[in-house]
């Protein structure tokens, strides 16, 4: 039993959020956004070079074989930053055809993306698949069947979170072996997780720093026992979900058996939804006004918290899955 | 990160279940409302193995076992539905005595204490102080080698078991910080002129008490630390005091058998949500809990102010626990009276040992900087 990020993952984990705090700060990201493409190939480079694209891919593929503890860093940082490239669909997508590819489309696909030349989604329906836009490949999940093919737009969009999703339908679809489905999209739910925990410890940061500041009738509105006390309730619920994201990400590695791998991601998904609503809910009514307002990024956070916490199952699904266990 | 249990964890898990299950009575599995008797003798089982103090130094009896299979222990004495440690002699006097007390003091209490040869309780709160604590009036007046102790506590619990009391009383009123008056005092429950009288709570219970001081003589030399210390080691202790508040093990054991008795609530699903929400709260904090001692493990540093949070989210499930225990049950069968009567008793929780709310306080204060 230990919670320790071996060296590695730590000098991982220490310079994706130097470069995030440096290059990819509110600001920088207003203006990604603000350009058509909706995200930055220059960013998408970095995190090639950095080893981020080819983290969970074979060394035979130009990866580092990268398990979902060393992942969860990389995503807490970026859940705090609000990361808009299409990361996490790259690192499924790349996961399936790693599980399930022949060794033909492995080399045609893997060792591109490790450098950072190729991106991916990974879809579980035709509509709004997060990431099809800038996709060379995507990974599409129909009933029982597991197809890769590239993405023909049909409309495409951005989400209320920023990210871009499109409609899609694929050409020259080819066949993959869809054994490994499941334990992809639990790789995928616990990543998320640990991007939401991200997300949610920005709200609380900014939340406090604001209680601290903000001056009403005399005195910082912290001074006050009613929005001290919410405070608590924010950070409480914070370190409950981070310590479900670690349970998670945690048993998608180490588990020997599905249902256990299953229960582990649905109950963390179960709390990091609560938690998340709680959370990016307080942090805005505790700013008040300002918290509504664009110009804070504690509003693009709310954003991202409100749609995250439905992806990879939403709470109902998961409550029924952990009580199906 | 690895966060299952190594070979050598599980073979000490096992070890301590297998050893409980064939030494826990079967007559104290699972009792509520224990007498003295009943609560020592469990004690005394678990001294004559070794196992009574397990973070006590080893000179005094600890086990030398680490933070985790500490952790381990009193999580399996709480699923295995054993009598519980009274913390009053074990992990609060006995702390207290190690850091502050003199070495006649450690010798003359400790032992007693390892083998439950004193039934200890703990006099804190007073009808006008509970969670302004620091308030507290109970004055001790030195004269020449003793205190006369006159005022009252309430809210002890088990006083009408204990033989020893340690308490906080006023040994100064005139110093401008109020907690620099108050002193921390061990006494003899048989003294002339200590009254205890019975506070029955709502569940019918007799578990806590007034305690009255009337002209209470009390030997200088049961003094621990020194005059005007009393708040600096109170506090050491309360630190102490919420490590245990978490009750996994307990929780966990009221969650199986809340399984078993609704099986067929299951197919409900409003049913269904409510329980497992409750046993997904009660998997983050144990996983909070873990992680808040390996971080103990790894720094060397004392719990901080956020173990709070382990006290507020315990009791919270317990709570939980007991109400849907109480709302399964057949609401006119004579046993649910018992699930009534539970959850009527342990409303308690969230304000013994320091309220929810004040915990609430100590962490904005301690770890928000508010």
């Amino acid at each position: 039993m230990n919670f320790d990020y071996n060296e590695e993952q730590q000098l991982l984990a220490d310079s994706v959020r130097r470069y995030l705090q440096k290059d990819y700060d509110f600001e920088a990201r207003k203006k990604i956004l603000a350009a058509p493409a909706g995200w930055s190939e220059k960013v998408w480079a970095t995190f090639a070079e950095m080893g981020l694209t080819g983290l969970p891919l074979s060394p035979d593929h130009g990866g580092f074989g990268g398990g979902a503890v060393d992942l969860m860093s990389v995503m807490e940082a970026f859940g705090e930053a609000l990361v808009v490239e299409p990361y996490l669909p790259t690192v499924l997508a790349s996961l399936v055809i790693s599980r399930s590819g022949d060794e033909k489309q492995k080399q045609a696909i893997l060792p591109p993306v490790a450098e950072g030349k190729m991106r991916l989604a990974l879809a579980t329906g035709e509509r709004g698949v997060i990431g099809a836009p800038m996709a060379d490949q995507v990974v599409l999940v129909r009933g029982s069947e597991v197809l890769i093919g590239k993405p023909v737009i049909l409309k495409s969009y951005r989400t209320v979170d920023d990210l871009s999703a499109a409609d899609i339908r694929l050409e020259k679809a080819e066949r993959l072996n869809a054994t490994a489905i499941e334990e992809v999209l639990d790789f995928g739910a616990a990543l998320s997780c640990a991007e939401a925990v991200g997300a949610m410890k920005f709200a609380c940061d900014t939340t406090l720093e604001y209680l601290k500041t903000r001056k009403q009738f005399g005195v910082p509105i912290g001074a006050f026992q009613a929005l001290q006390h919410r405070m608590v309730d924010m950070f409480i619920a914070h370190e409950q979900a981070k310590s479900m994201a670690c349970l998670a990400c945690s048993k998608v590695d180490s588990s020997e058996n599905a249902a256990d791998r299953a229960r582990a991601v649905s109950a963390a998904k179960i709390k990091i939804a609560d938690s998340a609503r709680h959370i990016s809910q307080e942090s805005v009514q505790l700013h008040g006004g300002m918290g509504m307002s664009e110009e804070l990024k504690v509003s693009h956070t709310f954003r991202r918290l409100t749609v995250l916490l439905r992806r990879f199952g939403d709470i109902d699904h998961h409550l029924a899955r952990f009580a199906s266990l | 990160m690895d966060l299952n249990y190594s070979p050598e964890e599980l073979g000490f898990r096992d070890e301590v279940r297998s050893w409980l299950a064939a030494n826990l009575p079967a007559e104290l599995k699972d009792k509520g409302h224990l007498s003295r008797d009943e609560l020592l003798r469990w004690h005394r089982i678990l001294a004559k193995k070794g196992w009574v103090a397990p973070a006590w130094p080893k000179e005094w009896g600890g086990t030398g076992w680490n933070l985790v299979q500490r952790y381990i222990f009193e999580e399996e004495l709480g699923f295995a539905g054993c009598p519980p440690l009274m913390p009053f002699g074990l992990s609060m006097c006995a702390p207290v005595l190690l850091a502050f007390g003199t070495e006649a003091q450690k010798k003359r209490f400790l032992p007693r204490i390892y083998n439950g040869d004193d039934f200890w309780c703990q006099g804190y709160s007073e009808p006008g102080s509970g969670s302004d604590l620091a308030s507290l009036k109970t004055r001790a007046l030195r004269k020449e080698n003793h205190y006369v102790v006159n005022g009252q506590k309430i809210w002890t619990s088990y006083a009408h078991y204990a033989d020893w009391i340690f308490c906080l009383v006023r040994t100064d009123p005139t110093v401008e910080k109020r907690q620099e008056g108050i002193s921390f005092l061990l006494m003899d429950m048989k003294t002339p002129g200590v009254t205890v009288r019975p506070l029955i709570l709502m569940d019918g219970g007799h578990a806590v008490n007034e305690v009255f001081f009337d002209d209470v003589q009390v030997p200088a030399e049961n003094l621990v630390h020194k005059e005007g210390k009393g708040w600096t080691v109170a506090k050491y202790l309360l630190g102490y005091e919420r490590m245990n508040t978490g009750r996994i093990g307990e929780s966990k054991r009221e969650l199986r058998k809340l399984k078993e008795l609704a099986k067929s609530r299951m197919s409900d699903i409003r049913w269904r949500d409510r329980l497992t929400r409750v046993e997904v709260e009660l998997m983050a904090l144990e996983i909070t809990n873990l992680r808040f001692l390996d971080r103990m493990r790894r720094t060397g540093q004392p719990p901080g102010a956020d173990v709070s949070m382990l006290k507020i989210k315990g009791t919270e499930i317990q709570q939980a626990l007991t109400e849907l225990a109480m709302q399964a049950a057949d609401p006119a069968a004579q046993e649910t009276q018992a699930l009534e009567r539970r959850y009527l008793d342990m409303r308690k929780t969230t304000i013994y040992a320091g309220s929810n709310e004040i915990q609430r306080n100590i962490i904005a204060k301690m770890t928000l900087g508010l």
